[in-house]
């Protein structure tokens, strides 16, 4: 690239085409992982993310997209980096990427994180289903196919389903 | 072993990012021998994503260990390992990662506390040493999200999030098993006096962690202990389980002298970096 480089803000939007592996329907940026954006005067651009899960395999491929997506529009020189601290929770998960979760048949986390830890032997409260809606449903695994994820059936429409856990 | 008369405050600190790391990863690996023969399909998701956890953490503390290692002096590395197929990868490479740490290492090398490293041998046992460490570590993290060590700080911040699933669920199945049927209660009975002799090591202060704490990057163990005791104790009562009277107490792992289990465990999770070196799939 000759002359100006791309502003951080454009590169920020650019980030949406990045999807999580495991839920492809979310960007990293619905996700809220993405900490930081930084182009620098020799062209280098920086993205700073943050691991939902500490062992998440996710991660390694996410970084690769990223350099992907920014190599398409013409950067050479990139970095990626890992924060951290402070540590992610679904509180940063945007509400744009909770609606699109649910068209995509998970049922969002509906708790905020923040709002504190479930006492011993104690669910989540009611969780829709996402194909039918009824809060009727039950509990079936505290993990699912990925760490951030749970197992649920509905008692009325009698579909399994995954719950995006509060984290 | 170390040679504990070449310890400097760089040596010291390593070694106390390797007694977390190794902690970690020696139970992550236990764990991950259920994958496959759980009693229940969800449990046996349960344990492996407990152990994915785990590892998460090791990661990133090996990678901590890395960097620290390759900022030592020559003194001082060659103070602190005397495993043959590290140290030649290193005087190789005139560097460590991440991986050498964790599979070029021999038994004496890890740190881990002896608990750890115990076997699996049935539900009972697992859930014992899980509960045991879930709540370790969940006091230890709160405690070191403190550290004057910002890289240690944030891996107990990030990984306090996790513990505190873990020991949701090592608790409520110490209770379900205790609380249970005559035979679920014997048997997590029996599985706690076993594992109980391992749970000093815990809380013994070694040369690391004793300037971890005058340093302000560490934990106060006595600290520590009097909440684990107390939390220990309210899940037992509500299990219906006696507290073990037992006071002597195993010990050596913080030191590098380990079970024979250790291993066992090196030889099976190491194999394929000692036969293939520096593979990658």
């Amino acid at each position: 690239m000759e002359g100006a480089y791309p502003k951080a803000e454009q590169v920020y939007a650019w980030l949406s085409q990045v999807k999580d592996p495991e839920v492809p329907v979310l960007s990293i940026l619905d996700l809220g992982i993405v900490r930081d954006v930084q182009v620098n005067e020799a062209g280098v651009c920086t993205v700073t993310i943050t691991p939902t899960y500490s062992g998440c395999p996710a991660m390694d491929v996410i970084g690769m997209n990223i350099r992907m997506v920014l190599a398409g529009r013409g950067f050479s020189q990139m970095k990626v980096e890992m924060q951290l601290r402070p540590a992610w929770t679904t509180d940063w998960m945007s509400e744009d990427g909770k609606k699109k979760l649910k068209a995509y048949g998970i049922a969002p986390p509906q708790r905020m994180s923040s709002s504190g830890e479930l006492g011993l032997f104690e669910e989540e409260p009611a969780i829709a289903c996402p194909r039918c809606g009824s809060e009727d449903t039950r509990l079936v695994s505290q993990h699912g196919a990925t760490a951030c994820k749970a197992m649920y059936q509905c008692n009325s429409c009698h579909e399994p389903f995954e719950h995006f856990k509060c984290h | 072993m170390s040679n504990t008369n070449l310890s400097t405050d760089a040596t010291l600190r390593l070694g106390y990012t390797l007694q977390l790391a190794d902690n970690v990863l020696i139970l992550s690996q236990r764990l991950s021998e259920w994958c496959g023969h759980g009693p229940i399909l969800e449990q046996d998701i349960a344990l492996t994503n407990t152990a994915l956890d785990h590892i998460g953490a090791a990661r990133s503390l090996y990678q901590y260990a890395a960097e620290q290692f390759n900022a030592l002096s020559d003194a001082e590395r060659a103070a602190m390992f005397t495993s043959p197929a590290l140290n030649q990868i290193l005087s190789t490479k005139g560097k460590a990662e991440e991986d050498d740490l964790a599979y070029l290492r021999d038994a004496w090398d890890f740190r881990n506390v002896l608990l750890a490293e115990q076997p699996n041998e049935d539900w009972a046992y697992t859930v014992a040493r899980s509960f045991f460490l879930d709540c370790f570590h969940f006091f230890l993290y709160t405690a070191l999200q403190k550290s004057e060590d910002e890289t240690i700080a944030a891996v107990a911040e990030k990984s306090l999030k996790e513990v505190r699933y873990h020991l949701k669920w090592s608790s409520e199945w110490v209770i379900r098993l205790g609380d249970g049927t005559e035979e679920s209660a014997a048997k997590m009975q029996t599985a706690i006096d076993e594992r109980w002799p391992y749970i000093g090591e815990l809380f013994e202060t070694s040369d690391a962690d004793k300037a971890a704490l005058a340093k302000g990057y560490g934990a106060d163990l006595n600290e520590l202990k009097a909440l684990w005791d107390e939390r220990v104790k309210a899940v037992f009562a509500e299990a219906n389980l006696k507290v073990p009277t037992d006071t002597w107490m195993h010990r050596g792992g913080k030191q590098g002298v380990h079970s024979e289990h250790l291993g066992y465990i090196l030889a099976e999770m190491q194999f394929m970096q000692r036969a293939y070196p520096g593979m990658e799939w």
